[in-house]
């Protein structure tokens, strides 16, 4: 009977473990061709946290953050080792389904780029493919994830406008809106505010950090300021390398590489 | 050529306006020992009036830190040496201040008072001045090592001003119609053992730029 319990005491911790850690990933290579982009990275990612990637141009850190949905494998001569577990499933299996994958994993790209259509209707693509077709649940859809995005009371009176008339920070929120249209788990960020202006930056900071509340989210940035103030863990990729991983405090105050001192200072990159 | 280089440049000039700061607090610290023992009333108001320019550049140093934390930002060990340049600029500052309290002490002894100032606060001083050099060569190289040699000699000073103010206390119940000038020099000890109290921190401050931790050289 005691040992019973011991097993179901350790249950539990193991399923806190997995319900805490969304991403494992273990001794991760990746190649371009003959080009290995990373080598040998382990890195766990936690729930609810925003996970910072930094480091200098061509250091694999847009590499990394494709591999989490597998997006990367859309350049036909890419190739891993290693294994990519998320929610405690290696995502590199061959059985494991990609688009169940990419529900889950939600993406925002350096670009906004929502669909020619209105705003409507770029709300409720993903949930129209997934089989939603009642109109009071689309509308609930559509106002649940604008406001989720911050920018429901920016667009509520003009949701058949197209989005394109949208200025490039309220369009980049369209993206996030579409993004939590399809309640995902992940957010993958890369570089969202890099083509916007101050403020539109500033909002899409703010609203990165309401969304961690119910997300996990992963951005990668150039901006050190920004890793700094938005999130809690930071990765410095330099080479293809993971050189240094550590809460964010600690990372940009005292970090415990050289070569993060180095980059963070600016006396490289 | 290395990245930032311009904001390297403004922190070195930085450092070298520290270091120049430091040179004149020890000035100004050094002359007012020397006006204590030539009851050289003169030479004390000296001190007092170019206290003024020690203050103005504390602020500058003050002013130039700032704009270069608002304007480049730095992180990790570059925001610390910014800080602590503040606290460094605000302890020398300080020192200079009890440069001033000796001149003063030296003013209200006067130039025909018949008081032996105590020979201990000369020793305290001499080692005060040491530890100026020391904390300025930590400063400037960031070693640890010598910053850590400001502790155990800020604990000579504790102890040499222990034995000064034991002994004062002596000379005023043998002496009672000497007892404001006897006072005076005590002051003059509690003046010269702050002075290296601030030294000391500045030896903390540069353990914190090192480690980016915070040490208790004083205790």
């Amino acid at each position: 009977m005691a040992q019973t319990n011991e097993q179901q005491s350790n249950e539990t911790v193991k399923q806190t473990e997995s319900k805490q850690t969304v991403y494992n990933v273990q001794n991760l290579n990746l190649w371009y061709g003959e080009d290995q982009a990373l080598y040998d990275v382990n890195m766990k990612i936690g729930e609810n946290d925003v996970t910072a990637i930094i480091g200098p141009s061509g250091c694999g850190k847009s590499t990394f953050i494709k591999t989490l949905n597998r997006m990367v494998e859309m350049v036909p001569v890419v190739r891993t080792s290693g294994e990519i577990s998320y929610r405690g499933d290696n995502i590199f299996d061959r059985s494991y389904a990609v688009e169940d994958l990419r529900t889950k994993v939600g993406m925002v790209f350096q670009q906004p780029n929502p669909f020619p259509k209105s705003i409507y209707e770029n709300i409720v693509y993903g949930p129209r493919i997934h089989g939603i077709k009642d109109k009071k649940t689309l509308d609930a859809i559509v106002e649940k994830s604008l406001k989720g995005a911050a920018l429901w009371d920016e667009v509520k009176d003009r949701l058949d406008q197209n989005a394109f008339g949208l200025s490039g920070g309220q369009q980049q929120r369209v993206c996030i809106a579409r993004c939590l249209a399809i309640e995902p788990d992940v957010i993958l960020m890369d570089e969202p505010t890099s083509a916007l202006d101050p403020i539109s930056t500033a909002k899409i900071e703010e609203l990165v950090q309401q969304l961690k509340e119910n997300y996990s989210i992963i951005i990668v940035t150039h901006n050190m300021q920004q890793a700094a103030r938005i999130s809690d863990n930071t990765a410095f990729f330099l080479n293809g390398e993971l050189v240094e991983y550590n809460d964010t405090n600690t990372l940009f105050s005292t970090p415990g590489d050289k070569r993060t001192e180095d980059y963070i200072t600016g006396r490289f990159g | 050529m290395a990245l930032r280089g311009q904001f390297h440049d403004e922190l070195d000039r930085l450092k070298f306006r520290i270091k120049k700061l430091a040179v004149s607090s020890v000035d100004a610290f050094d002359q007012s020992i020397t006006a204590l023992y030539e009851h050289d009333v003169e030479k004390a108001k000296q001190i007092i009036n170019d206290d003024s320019k020690i203050d103005k550049e504390e602020l500058e140093i003050n002013e130039s830190a700032i704009l270069l934390i608002a304007k480049q930002q730095p992180v990790a060990t570059d925001l610390r040496r910014l800080i602590v340049a503040i606290k460094a600029s605000s302890d020398l500052e300080r020192m200079a201040d009890h440069a001033t309290n000796i001149a003063k002490s030296t003013i209200h002894l006067g130039e025909n008072h018949d008081v032996e100032i105590h020979p201990k606060l000369k020793e305290m001083a001499s080692v005060a001045k040491e530890m100026v050099e020391i904390a300025t060569k930590a400063f400037e190289q960031e070693n640890v090592s010598l910053a850590r040699k400001l502790a155990e000699m800020d604990d000579q000073i504790d102890e040499m001003y222990g034995q000064v103010t034991k002994e004062m206390l002596e000379m005023t119940a043998n002496n009672p119609q000497k007892i404001q000038h006897i006072m005076q020099m005590a002051f003059v000890g509690r003046y010269i053992e702050r002075f290296a109290d601030h030294i000391t921190n500045i030896g903390e401050n540069i353990f914190y730029i090192v480690k980016g931790e915070t040490f208790d050289l004083n205790d």
